[in-house]
């Protein structure tokens, strides 16, 4: 028999207290090192392995056998009890230790969840007059409702007065010697359980919890109060905005408002962005900065990109490039992906720059002086007619393991196993072809482990405040467990930021020690007073955003350096880390040419808004999710098309065509008040995901405020009423007015995610600049008498043929672009003159060509003559090479029969 | 919605599986709640999973946790508790009824294993009632599912 019990099991004391219960005592197995799963979830499984093979999981059932063992048959009532506190007792204690251990509130709240069951335990002690749930003796139904209750409790005196006889049997439950032993691991489980409920969030019940996964989620009834509130906001018109910040250059800290600063992880210089590292950092951050500017809070985001490293250096020696060279045109390429897709900086740098170079160093001299850099030696491959020591990447040779003869100084291609390059058999450098020989060199390590104090104390008082999300705190928390050790900051190369040591003077710092200090050189070279927001930690607030590859850099690495040099840095507050996108079912690959990538979402004729809607839609927030050329035409043609660009065009139109072009006077009755409160409630729900960096979840409140508002117009049918009597007319005036404020709301509401469409939506509207900031709820911003302009649609739909070649030309399986050089001149169509991207010439030609693909089929099926049918396939080639021209891209040469 | 049952003794009993175990040892049918220490509490467990998953879930995600769940669980055997039919058996296949029903006949070959052991406890005499017959059939169709 083997029980297992890991740390941050909720039911471990239960099982620990009935283990110890049982006739021959059992040992548990307390997860240790040596199981150490890999992800999260099954690890934290409390099991019992019988000795036939058989597997508990189930706590109360593993209880319920050791009292078997005993002799202890269940009965009605223990059944009962055990039954009760599975399904009314776990829920209810996992919600309130929640909010107690990971959300901090005060334990008289969190103990309000459990009044009623409380009172119910209390009831049946003194109603039954047994000293014990099930008779007057203790049995499995004790050890289960005290097991579950003493995390929450932990001492009868914090259970409410007036239960008194509960509290009794709780002391008594408590003293037994099973139970007492198992509460003496409490402190440790409460930790580690903080971690495990963290990760797995309860249900709780009341408004702060998580937000409804399904859009058409019954709605919460409105009370009079919501629609006494939501018609005062409403009758505040643009007064119930925050009123409009004056725009200054460089934004700096002000005392007394709320100092947002905002980072993106630095993108690698050389690696062009794909789709998943853009809504992970630069989009996830952009999306936050431009809510946080439209709350009117003092928002700086900066960005850059990461230059140096050994990465950068290979590349650029392949390209016949200085580094240099190299990585000027790569941020260039960088700079301008983001700049399509509408990425707000306020400034995007790179880590480059003599501001680098001079506060890196002041932090490393900071360390130095306080103690916390050791030295040590390593062995090395140094190759002498070089002069220098040789980076992994820069030595090739035999693989150890598999004899291989090209293999890399960290890894082998042909058996994939990781290499240490010393062990490489016959190391070649790979510049000059010498012979390097293994050298002992001295490098600098971070001393980690003298820091873990100060970084674990830090992190307690962070994430009591903060909002970090579940997979950051989890990656960090492994971290720590696992022990830091000794980081070495140091590397042989010369593409770097120099060492300004003696004996170190060839050597430059380690990107992973050097990269995140770009967050301050690149402040640096925005503003002179960059010290104002990286050494204020009272009056700044610091978000980082980054996917969770990178989060032990910014919790855990960083930090330390940070701490150590201890000169009062603004550390981070917030940190909000995505999972993984996919492509379709795979990976995005570069070098396979699977996925799209920054540089060619342009090129697909898709607009980057529909681009930026459809990522921030997809967010992997709290799981991995995929991209997918057949959702994205759904989402555009569904949410975009037909619900909010339909809601919005729609109230738009209203007023030109029936009220030429002047919003009517309104006057709400009650069914439009209940708009307003519904929309109002939305709003707030809005709110709070977004201050929460939720930003997938409040994406999908505001389309469900688009929603809404195609309800009313469509049950309110204002095109009828137009052409009734007075009191129609003047109701159609109504809901055209509420409808038409409505899409202006939604034109602030959108702004974080599309700003392109709700610049339209502002153009179109006509919504003065400082009428569009975001309020508490949905208000008059357009009142009577308001003139729009012209409206017009807002997106345009996908085709399903345009989607699928896109899902062709982006899919994998496609090895190579067409060579430019080898393609064939294009056929001199006659309206090459058109510019790509034509909308109406390229569905034109989209129709030609499915209809003399149609032509081909029939004539293949039907086994005419083969030169007829040849000529037909030339023309249909033609009209493709027109089509791909037309859609802006390089007509694909004609390949062999493609298979799917 | 929980159950309660009135009985002549007592302030009556809550709950689903509280009731239906008493119902069979009242029955002398205890052999339905297992023989051993082993198979009882095997019994116990699963009739936990049927009150708070199976009957708590409902959301698309939830359904196919628990099936993937039982399919896995029921790989290597022929009832949930192993070789003997149960009291879990029973509950079980009143909780997922509807669900099965309504799997489409991919899903079910998915499933193969829930499939197999519903189509057997439906068929198992006396117990199926008035529910409606799910049906099952025996050729895969989609051969190279994994």
């Amino acid at each position: 028999m083997r029980l297992r019990v890991p740390p941050g099991a909720p039911a471990a004391l239960k099982v620990l207290a009935a283990a110890a219960a049982a006739p021959a005592p059992v040992r548990p197995h307390l997860g240790g090192p040596a199981e150490r799963p890999q992800a999260p979830g099954p690890e934290l499984e409390l099991q019992l392995e019988l000795d036939s093979g058989a597997v508990l999981f189930s706590p109360n059932a593993i209880c319920q056998y050791f009292y078997l063992c005993r002799g202890e048959e269940p009965t009605d009532l223990t059944t009962q009890w055990l039954e009760w506190e599975a399904t009314e007792l776990q829920p209810a204690v996992a919600a309130a230790l929640y909010l107690r251990l990971v959300q901090g509130r005060a334990g008289p709240e969190a103990l309000g969840l459990l009044q009623p069951l409380l009172a119910h335990l209390e009831q049946h002690l003194a109603r039954s007059g047994t000293s014990h749930l099930a008779g007057d003796a203790a049995s499995v139904a004790d050890v289960v409702v005290w097991g579950s209750l003493f995390p929450v409790l932990q001492d009868q005196t914090s259970l409410p007065s007036e239960l008194q006889v509960l509290r009794s049997w709780f002391g008594a439950v408590s003293a037994s010697e099973p139970c007492r032993a198992a509460a003496a691991l409490l402190p440790e489980a409460l930790r580690e359980l903080r971690g495990h409920l963290a990760q797995h969030p309860p249900h709780l019940p009341g408004p702060p919890r998580e937000p409804q996964q399904d859009e058409e989620s019954p709605e919460r009834a409105l009370t009079d109060d919501d629609i006494a509130a939501a018609v005062e906001i409403w009758a505040r018109g643009p007064a119930a905005l925050p009123p409009p910040r004056e725009p200054q250059t460089p934004v700096l800290p002000v005392a007394g408002e709320r100092n947002v600063l905002i980072t993106s992880a630095l993108p690698y210089v050389n690696n062009v962005p794909h789709l998943g590292n853009i809504i992970g950092c630069v989009l996830s951050a952009d999306t936050f900065a431009r809510y946080s500017r439209l709350r009117r809070w003092n928002t700086l985001f900066v960005c850059g990109t990461d230059e140096y490293g050994t990465a950068t250096e290979t590349r650029a020696l392949q390209e016949g490039l200085s580094p240099r060279e190299l990585c000027d045109r790569y941020h260039a390429l960088h700079a301008d992906i983001y700049a399509w897709f509408r990425i707000s900086f306020d400034h995007f740098g790179r880590t480059t720059t003599p501001q680098q170079t001079r506060i890196a160093q002041d932090i490393f001299q900071r360390l130095l002086a306080r103690g916390f850099l050791l030295q040590d030696t390593l062995e090395q491959l140094r190759c002498e007619s070089c002069g220098r020591y040789l980076a992994d990447r820069f030595v090739e040779g035999t693989c150890p393991f598999c004899a291989y003869a090209e293999a890399r100084g960290d890894q082998c291609d042909r058996c994939g196993k990781l290499i240490n390059a010393v062990e490489l058999q016959n190391p070649q450098c790979k510049l000059c072809r010498g012979t390097p020989v293994v050298t002992p060199t001295q490098h600098l390590f971070l001393d980690l482990p003298k820091l873990e104090g100060q970084l674990e104390a830090w992190l307690e008082r962070t994430w009591a405040a903060g909002e970090w999300t579940a997979n950051a705190r989890h990656i960090t928390r492994t971290w720590l467990r696992d022990g830091l050790k000794p980081r070495c900051i140091t590397r042989d190369l010369t593409w770097g930021t120099p060492v300004p040591l003696d004996g170190f003077r060839d050597k430059v710092f380690y990107v992973w020690f050097d990269a995140p200090i770009g967050y301050l050189s690149i402040t640096a070279t925005y503003t002179e007073h960059w010290e104002r927001w990286w050494k204020n930690p009272q009056q700044v607030e610091l978000y980082n955003f980054m996917a969770k590859d990178n989060v032990p850099f910014h919790s855990v690495v960083f930090p330390c350096s940070l701490l150590g040099a201890d000169d009062n840095y603004t550390l981070v507050n917030h940190l909000i880390a995505t999972e993984y996108l996919n492509y379709e079912d795979g990976k995005f690959s570069k070098s396979r040419g699977v996925g799209v990538f920054g540089d060619m979402a342009k090129d697909t004729g898709i607009p980057a808004d529909v681009w930026r809607f459809y990522l921030l839609y997809l967010r992997p927030e709290g799981q991995d999710s995929a991209f997918s050329w057949a959702d994205l035409m759904l989402k555009n043609n569904s949410e975009l098309l037909n619900n909010l660009g339909n809601f919005i065009n729609r109230a738009g139109m209203f007023v030109c065509k029936f009220f030429g072009g002047t919003v009517p006077a309104m006057a709400l009755t009650a069914e439009d008040q209940r708009l307003l409160a519904r929309v109002t409630l939305e709003m707030r729900q809005y709110h709070q995901l977004m201050e929460r960096v939720r930003l997938r979840d409040a994406l999908r409140c505001v389309l469900g405020i688009s929603r809404h508002g195609n309800q009313y117009i469509q049950v309110n049918e204002p095109w009828k009423r137009i052409k009734g009597d007075e009191r129609d007319r003047q109701r159609a005036g109504t809901v055209t007015g509420v409808a038409v404020n409505l899409a202006a709301a939604l034109a602030a509401l959108l702004q974080p995610f599309v700003p392109g469409v709700s610049a339209a939506i502002q153009g179109q509207l006509r919504i003065p600049p400082e009428r569009c900031g975001l309020g508490p709820g949905l208000t008059c911003t357009l009142p009577a008498g308001h003139r729009v302009g012209t409206v017009s649609p807002l997106f345009q739909k996908l085709e399903p043929e345009q989607v699928e070649a896109l899902r062709q030309r982006f899919g994998g399986g496609q090895a190579k672009e067409p060579p430019p050089a080898s393609a064939p001149p294009p056929a001199p169509a006659p309206n090459t003159s058109v510019a790509p991207g034509d909308p109406k010439l390229i569905q034109e030609l989209t129709e030609q060509v499915t209809k003399q693909g149609n032509l081909v089929r029939q004539l293949k099926a039907a086994q005419v003559e083969k030169a007829q049918v040849n000529a037909q396939v030339a023309k249909l080639l033609e009209l493709k090479q027109q089509l791909a021209l037309a859609e802006g891209r390089s007509p694909e040469v004609p390949k062999g029969k493609r298979k799917k | 919605q929980v159950p309660v049952l009135q009985t002549n003794n007592g302030p009556g009993l809550r709950g689903l599986m509280t009731i239906a175990a008493h119902l069979v040892r009242q029955a002398r049918k205890d052999q339905l709640l297992g023989s051993t220490a082993e198979e009882k509490a095997v019994v116990q467990q699963w009739l936990e999973y049927r009150v708070t998953r199976v009957n708590g879930g409902s959301s698309k995600e939830d359904t196919r946790t628990i099936l993937k769940d039982l399919n896995m669980h029921l790989e290597d055997k022929v009832y949930l508790a192993g070789n003997i039919f149960t009291l879990a058996d029973i509950l079980m296949y009143y909780g997922l009824h509807h669900i099965m029903a309504d799997l489409t006949v991919q899903e079910k070959e998915k499933y193969l294993n829930v499939s197999r052991w519903f189509n057997h406890i439906q068929h198992y005499p006396g117990v199926r009632q008035h529910l409606s017959d799910v049906v099952f059939i025996k050729n895969r169709l989609y051969t190279n599912a994994h």
